[in-house]
């Protein structure tokens, strides 16, 4: 138990720090670099929590796939690695919608121990969350099977507008 | 505590048995490159140059550390250390025989994959922190050629989940009792094998370090032991891969006098048996990487994209429905319990059929294609040396 209460606190500390360095990192590589640190934070959150099939697929879509390619668009943009000051003019906007979300998911879980409201409890089911589960509840047509064809859909439509504009003639 | 203690020793020498591995690999690598090139091979230090590697390493250890001006110091030194993690951690769920297994993980396939794509992150920030052009055009390279044939790998990785029924390393081993996978899906493990090759970045894929194009690649800037941890992940990259082709497609540690219960014999026959098919995948891997030449960068895409990448789909949706077939007919059986040879044998003979029928419907298409282009070609050329002279 005090190991996994100290792997929770190791990987808390990969996802806060590396979120915070993503915003206040000089250089647009390094806060790439710090996205792939928190990013993997949360795939050892996951696994803390008992999903060990999110969190592969974290690390492999998100760093793997993701991380990558915002890493490669920095790089083929020569003038965007020089900057070195931070450019984003709605940071301030960016700022208060976090602290907000911030403030609500605290207030979401400290209120109800005050006796204000209940604590949103989970759906309670047999489930136990292997890989298996997840998979019949995607494709079954009395679990997500709907949203599930949806967001493919959603994204073949991605792809083929990718390959749309990057068509030459 | 104790098992606390137990699970830090088992971190330890399985993280430590592949990097010890890659000692003895160069050696073999360079003796099978000499013999395959018509040269003798290292000779020189103990008998048949044996501890050369040792010596080598000595040597890179005592090199001076440079780090060339303009770096970005914290991630030049970074990369080294993430891009031989990123295989070493491969081998934390990778079985040794029967009883033998860091952590047998639900997703264990899935792990695996998903902790190679953090190699791809460690080449782009050595090519990137070097400061140095060649180095980040083989890091380009990199994105272009290890995420693509990421593709075809994960859709070949799929067919033996989809047969073993489990994403477990294990699982998908005990399924092999009565019959191997590559004979229910050759199509998928040739791929297996081709993309794996080409994740090495090892000829004919090896544009990510083309020495003639690229001075040395991604690693241009980096010298001593940094350099050589580049290259002990590459060869450690190559022998797990051998591993993984020997669990996915050939049965692993499976063979004559092993039982899944485990025991001391079955440990060390299984042993035995996995360190034989790795070799002989290990040993196509190299003879392939010295007789081939080098493809270019659109060859390489396009065999991606246009040959591997079609094919593993359409194999992909030919065994899933072969397998549902074989379940309406009723012979299909849960290699997971049931397996015995003859038991496994109608359902095989069906999926090879599928494949043998992919294989020509492809043979054919392309046929068809060549044929088409060059009557195209002749047509054009005839008209050119008929057009009227001015």
């Amino acid at each position: 138990m005090v190991v996994q209460y100290l792997a929770f606190v190791i990987f808390s500390a990969f996802a806060i720090i590396g979120a915070a360095m993503v915003v206040w990192s000089r250089n647009l590589v390094h806060s790439a670099l710090f996205l792939v640190m928190s990013l993997f934070g949360v795939a050892g959150l996951f696994i803390l929590l008992s999903a060990p099939f999110l969190a592969a697929i974290q690390v492999l879509v998100y760093i793997g796939a993701i991380a990558i390619l915002i890493i490669f668009a920095v790089m083929l943009t020569r003038s965007m690695t020089a900057i070195r000051e931070p450019f984003n003019a709605q940071s301030w906007l960016g700022a208060v919608i976090g602290a907000v979300l911030f403030v609500a998911l605290v207030a979401g879980m400290i209120l109800p121990v005050w006796g204000w409201g209940s604590l949103p409890t989970l759906p309670q089911s047999d489930v136990v969350g292997t890989t298996r589960d997840i998979g019949i509840a995607l494709v079954s047509a009395d679990g997500y099977v709907l949203p599930f064809e949806v967001a493919s859909l959603l994204l073949t439509a991605a792809m083929v507008g990718a390959i749309v504009i990057a068509r030459e003639d | 505590m104790a098992s606390f203690l137990t699970t830090l020793l088992v971190v330890a020498i399985v993280a430590t048995t592949p990097l010890v591995l890659a000692i003895p690999l160069i050696w073999i690598e360079r003796k099978v490159a000499a013999r395959i090139q018509d040269r003798l091979g290292p000779n020189r230090v103990g008998p048949w140059g044996i501890i050369q590697p040792i010596a080598d390493a000595i040597k890179l250890i005592g090199k001076e550390d440079i780090t060339p001006a303009g770096t970005d110091k914290v991630v030049y030194n970074l990369a080294p250390i993430v891009a031989v993690a990123s295989v070493v951690l491969m081998w934390a769920c990778i079985p040794f025989a029967p009883n033998l297994i860091g952590v047998d993980l639900e997703i264990g396939v899935l792990y695996i994959v998903s902790v190679a794509s953090l190699g791809t992150m460690a080449i782009m920030m050595a090519g990137w922190s070097g400061n140095n052009k060649y180095a980040l055009l083989g890091a380009f390279r990199v994105v272009a050629q290890l995420v693509s044939y990421e593709v075809p790998l994960v859709l070949s990785l799929l067919i033996p989940v989809l047969l073993a029924g489990s994403m477990g390393m294990q699982d998908i081993v005990t399924a092999q009792q009565g019959m191997w996978f590559i004979f229910m899906a050759p199509v998928a493990a040739l791929i297996f094998f081709i993309s794996a090759q080409a994740e090495t970045g090892r000829a004919p894929f090896d544009l990510l370090e083309a020495e003639s194009e690229l001075v040395a690649g991604f690693n241009i800037e980096y010298s001593g032991m940094k350099f050589g941890l580049f290259f002990a992940g590459e060869f450690v990259h190559v022998l797990t891969n051998g591993v993984l082709i020997a669990h996915l497609f050939v049965g692993g540690w499976w063979g004559l006098g092993v039982s899944a219960e485990g025991g001391i014999l079955s440990n060390v026959l299984g042993l035995i048996y996995l360190v034989i098919k790795t070799t002989i995948f290990y040993f196509i891997s190299l003879w392939l990487r010295n007789t081939l030449p080098r493809v270019r960068i659109d060859q390489l895409m396009n065999f991606n994209w246009k040959f591997l990448v079609p094919i593993s789909v359409a194999n992909l949706v030919i065994t899933s429905l072969l397998l549902k077939i074989s379940q309406v007919a009723g012979f299909a059986v849960d290699l997971t319990t049931n397996a015995s040879f003859t038991a496994a044998l109608p359902m095989t003979l069906l999926l090879l059929g599928g494949n043998i029928a992919l294989i020509l419907g492809v043979i054919a298409i392309y046929g068809f294609n060549i044929r088409r282009d060059r009557v195209q070609e002749e047509a054009q050329a005839e008209a050119i040396a008929h057009a009227p002279s001015h």
